[in-house]
């Protein structure tokens, strides 16, 4: 991804300059001049808008699958981090990058799958194009599991080669099934082709049963047949479970060696070329080997044909002249390394961190080099390569996947998972992410703020619910915008829309979102105005239910404890008035002083000053409301009197 | 690696700013051809254009949101000496069904006697405010108090540069910590060469804003400046587009001791200068996380500028056009042209062709 040029055709740079931004998933490019004269001459406008994003096949609903797959993995991985101790802990890794490799080829398969039931050709193209990217990605992975995970010693570390090989380079299977398919095997046409290819992977059983089957229909060479048959069968070679030491091993294949090389002396397959020529692989000489380019395919191929022939018992730290030599052997000077090689090659070479560095340039998402690296990271590998910042780079590479996930609108979820696992960086850039997701839904909303409360990300949990209080207000919605408020615990919003409540009600005699008001609970503290609101609401329903006696302590408490903001006084003594004129006395004298006391309170702080007409109107009606408020105060107040002063029941 | 896809812009002038809003699902574009179009991404991912009007009596030179914590406002300058704010009234279900909205202007801000060249909203923990630079030389902050009453707005800072002004840009540093600052840019091209970049802070005893630094080697005209998102730095990063693109880092120094309530003072290093464009760099822009930088230049490209796990930047990509005519087809929509085979990736690599084209 270093200084590659991506051509897009759109933009006539030959004309004008560019403006682009930046957005959260895409990039908006238009041509335009910075010439910031008020335009001389009238050129021709700009028709389009581009917009631009990274990675459309990574959305792609298989590779989806991976991500998801490969998630569980990851965050399973870090939560036994703890657990992994001792000898279970190699094995234990092992199992992990077994997994990760299992999940790449299952989406492997579903590709080719589709690639094959493609009806246009152009989609399985760009499949089987995913599909070589898959395997390539999975031929790193093995290579490395086999190398940093495994850490395979000398003699086990070949058989592991050879299953590396055996299983990536897979024409073998098909080539066996056209040739035992047929009526006479050993007279196929690649007959000799299988037979060779078997004995360049070191399936020797294989082998042999192809050369008793050319021993039966050609009788002249069943003794050349047999001869290497037997050779074959008796080359030492590990196996699991096989008690002998490396050395014994190797005096034995020594041992073997001298044979092979007797019979090649005696001209035992002179009379057949191509057993003479099976028997020199099996000795492993370079130049016949070269000669099998075709059928090898590729220089891991041939190294690790060359390692079993001529040194089996290979030590890791050799690995690496090795598989210089056969690359440029392979090679032969007409052409060079491509960036899966090089890859290969720093592998061979245990350079860890060039092999990252590479896979990060060749490939185009960092899907592969995050997880790869956290893994190794957790084999303490990049540690002990003792660089500074081989912590910071597994997470650096942990950042840039997440990252990614976080423009895709149901991807983002993942994302989370691997923020929490970056000690230093996650939590901010969880932050930063998170607040920019888009809530069309309510559930979408919901979860996001789940995930912030549960980090303890108060400001973001702040900001999200303000910003959906505040559309919620804009479209009227007050309810919503209350509840939302609530969860902000924003005492200011919440007072505001407490005041829209109100106002409303004033507005039209009734409240909306009654539910909500009746059931604030505890959260009705969040705010006076809502406190307020939420107690007028109550006196409402005990007016309704008759209990007039709690309506008008409530009713008065409101106006004496301040809560009720004084320009809804008036209103609230109008509410007194039906409680004022019920035929029996509900305010006490005493609570009839304290309204009194209000109302002369209100009536007094009226300002004087010269007013609009509209104004003096509203006074007109207001002083006629007082003069009505006191009339009713005052009976009541005799009528208290009277009563309290009399006996019960007389 | 990129896919583009194309909208029919329809303005009948130049677009001389493009702007996505918080969550990147709107945008706005304004033009020389005075007006303001609002975009609305829908849930398949088109565009549709749900706003277009008039919005000054001059080319409209940016155009910016609001967060979206102060609900559905926009802000922009003109040649005309105006910059303006307007919010979005939720339409009649008439204008719904048919997509469209309404915007209404709340106020326009009318101080400046020259062209006004940018507008930038302040980071939403210091309240409704923003920030407009004209070619007066004079950057000027408003502030509306009320945050539900769009159509108040105070003159609460003026801030003279003594250079034309080209443009500006907030620290978004969302710290506390932090006292605002504001960087200024100038394209002011005559001779005396004065230093193109200021930048401001405010000073919490004064209560004004004081210069705290100039970048003295940046000398030629200034187009762009932005500053980078915060991940927790303690120092700041301010990249600049003029002939080139630079990037530097600002550390806050301790303050001394006997000059406590002064301006902080900072430690200036240029961590990146890249000619690559090898022409005037018009534009920079940062990601959300503060670690891409987008440039753009007369070159007709976009490069992205990326800091490696050492803090070595390097360019990690270039998106250009190839010189020929645009498609003539004019219709909205996805048009998706596919992307060449240049495509860098392993694929390519497996085939044996070369990891993408590469230039000098």
């Amino acid at each position: 991804m270093l200084g590659q040029e991506q051509q897009l055709i759109c933009v006539n740079s030959k004309k004008k300059q560019m403006c682009f931004e930046w957005g959260p998933g895409e990039m908006l490019v238009c041509e335009t001049s910075f010439n910031k004269t008020d335009k001389s001459e009238k050129v021709p406008s700009c028709p389009f808008i581009y917009l631009i994003r990274k990675d459309v096949d990574v959305y792609s609903h298989i590779l989806r699958k991976l991500f998801n797959e490969s998630h569980g993995i990851f965050v399973g991985l870090q939560r036994i981090e703890e657990e992994l101790t001792g000898k279970s802990r190699k094995t234990q890794l092992v199992r992990v990058s077994k997994n990760y490799r299992s999940v790449i080829r299952a989406c492997m398969e579903e590709m080719h799958q589709l690639a094959i039931a493609s009806k246009d050709p152009a989609c399985g193209h760009q499949f089987s194009s995913q599909v070589s990217i898959l395997s390539a990605m999975e031929l790193i992975w093995n290579l490395c599991e086999i190398l940093f995970i495994e850490v395979a010693p000398a003699g086990p570390l070949l058989l592991h080669l050879l299953d590396w090989v055996r299983l990536h380079v897979c024409e073998v299977d098909s080539l066996s099934a056209d040739v035992l398919g047929s009526e006479n095997p050993s007279k196929h046409e690649s007959f000799w082709n299988l037979v060779t290819v078997l004995v360049l992977q070191g399936r020797l059983d294989e082998a042999r049963q192809m050369l008793s089957k050319e021993a039966d229909a050609n009788p002249p060479s069943a003794g050349m047949c047999h001869i290497l048959g037997d050779l074959m069968r008796t080359m030492p070679i590990l196996s699991p479970g096989n008690t002998q030491t490396l050395t014994e091993l190797e005096l034995k294949w020594q041992h073997w060696r001298e044979e092979c090389e007797r019979h090649l002396q005696d001209n035992t397959f002179a009379a057949s070329p191509h057993l003479e020529s099976l028997c020199k692989i099996m000795l492993g000489d370079e130049a016949t080997l070269l000669e099998q380019k075709e059928l090898l395919s590729n220089w891991y191929h041939f190294l690790v044909t060359r390692l079993l022939y001529s040194n089996p018992t290979v030590k890791p730290i050799d690995l690496h002249f090795y598989a210089q030599s056969s690359l440029d052997m392979f090679l032969g000077g007409e052409s060079s390394p491509e960036p899966l090689d090089n890859i290969l090659m720093a592998a061979f070479e245990f350079d860890i961190h060039q092999v990252i560095k590479e896979c990060s340039i060749a490939l185009s998402n960092w899907w592969f080099v995050a997880h790869l690296t956290d893994l190794l990271d957790h084999c303490r590998l990049l540690q002990s390569h003792n660089l500074y910042f081989g912590s910071n780079m597994r997470e650096f590479l942990l950042l840039e996947y997440a990252s990614g996930l976080f423009a895709h609108h149901s991807l983002w979820q993942l994302g989370v998972d691997y923020f929490d696992y970056c000690p230093e960086l996650g939590r901010v850039s969880l932050e930063l992410h998170i607040e920019r997701i888009p809530l069309n839904t309510e559930q979408k909303a919901l979860k996001v703020l789940r995930i912030c409360e549960q980090r303890q990300m108060t400001e973001q949990v702040r900001s999200i619910c303000k910003i959906l209080a505040m559309k919620a207000v804009r479209n009227n919605r007050l309810g919503s915008a209350l509840s939302w408020s609530i969860r902000a615990k924003d005492a200011a919003f919440a007072t505001l829309v407490s005041d829209r409540f109100l106002r409303d009600y004033c507005e039209r005699g009734c409240f909306s979102d009654l539910d909500l008001i009746d059931n604030l609970g505890p959260a009705m503290m969040l705010s006076d105005r809502l406190t307020f609101l939420g107690k007028y609401r109550e006196f409402h329903r005990l007016y309704g239910e008759k209990r007039f006696a709690d309506a008008a302590s409530l009713l008065l408490s409101l106006m004496t404890s301040q809560i009720a903001p004084r320009s809804f006084w008036m209103t609230l003594l109008t509410d007194a008035l039906p409680l004022l004129e019920q035929k029996q006395v509900i305010f006490s004298a005493e609570q009839t002083y304290e309204l009194m006391r209000c109302l002369e309170d209100l009536a007094s702080k009226k300002p004087e000053s010269g007013q609009p007409d509209a104004q003096r109107l509203q006074d007109d009606i207001e002083t006629t409301k007082v003069e009505m408020l006191r009339l009713a105060l005052a009976r009541n107040l005799a009528r208290a009197i009277i009563r309290e002063g009399s006996l019960e029941g007389s | 690696m990129f896919v583009a896809r194309s909208i029919a812009a329809d303005h009948k002038d130049l677009i001389h700013d493009v702007s996505f809003d918080f969550h990147g699902r709107r945008m706005a574009t304004c033009s020389s051809d005075q007006s303001v179009k609002v975009w609305d991404k829908s849930e398949s991912g088109d565009w549709h254009c749900t706003a277009s009007w008039k919005t000054h009596s001059g080319s409209v030179w940016r155009v910016t949101w609001a967060h979206p914590e102060f609900g559905q406002v926009l802000a922009s300058c003109s040649f005309d000496r105006t910059a303006a704010v307007w919010e979005e009234i939720v339409g009649e279900s008439n204008d719904k069904l048919r997509g469209q909205s309404h915007w209404v202007k709340r106020t326009t801000l009318v101080d400046s006697r020259t062209s006004v060249t940018d507008v930038k909203f302040a980071p939403k923990h210091m309240g409704l405010m923003l920030a407009t630079c004209s070619a007066d030389g004079i950057v000027r902050i408003y502030e509306a108090p009320d945050v539900m009453n769009l159509s108040q707005w105070s003159l609460q800072h003026e801030i003279s540069c003594k250079l034309s002004c080209s443009c500006i840009s907030w620290n978004p540093s969302s710290s506390r910590a932090h006292s605002p600052m504001i960087a200024v840019g100038s394209d002011d091209s005559s001779p005396n060469a004065m230093a193109k970049v200021q930048i401001f802070e405010y000073n919490e005893n004064t209560r004004k804003y004081a210069k705290a630094e100039t970048l003295m080697t940046v000398t030629d005209p200034v187009h762009d400046i932005a500053f980078a998102p915060n991940l927790g730095r303690s120092f700041h990063i301010l990249a600049i587009a003029t002939k080139d693109v630079r990037i530097f880092t600002l550390k806050p120094v301790r303050k001394e001791l006997t000059s406590s309530g002064g301006t902080t003072k900072f430690e200036i290093h240029i961590v990146a200068q890249f000619d690559n464009h090898n022409s005037q760099v018009w534009r920079v822009s940062w990601n959300i996380t503060g670690t891409v930088l987008a440039s753009s230049g007369d070159d007709g490209c976009v490069r992205l500028w990326k800091a490696n796990y050492m803090d070595n930047w390097k360019c990690t990509g270039i998106l250009k056009g190839n010189g020929s005519p645009v498609n003539g087809s004019s219709q909205l929509g996805n048009s998706n042209p596919s992307l060449s085979s240049n495509i860098p990736n392993l694929q390519s690599s497996l085939n044996g062709s070369s990891a993408g084209r590469k230039h000098s």
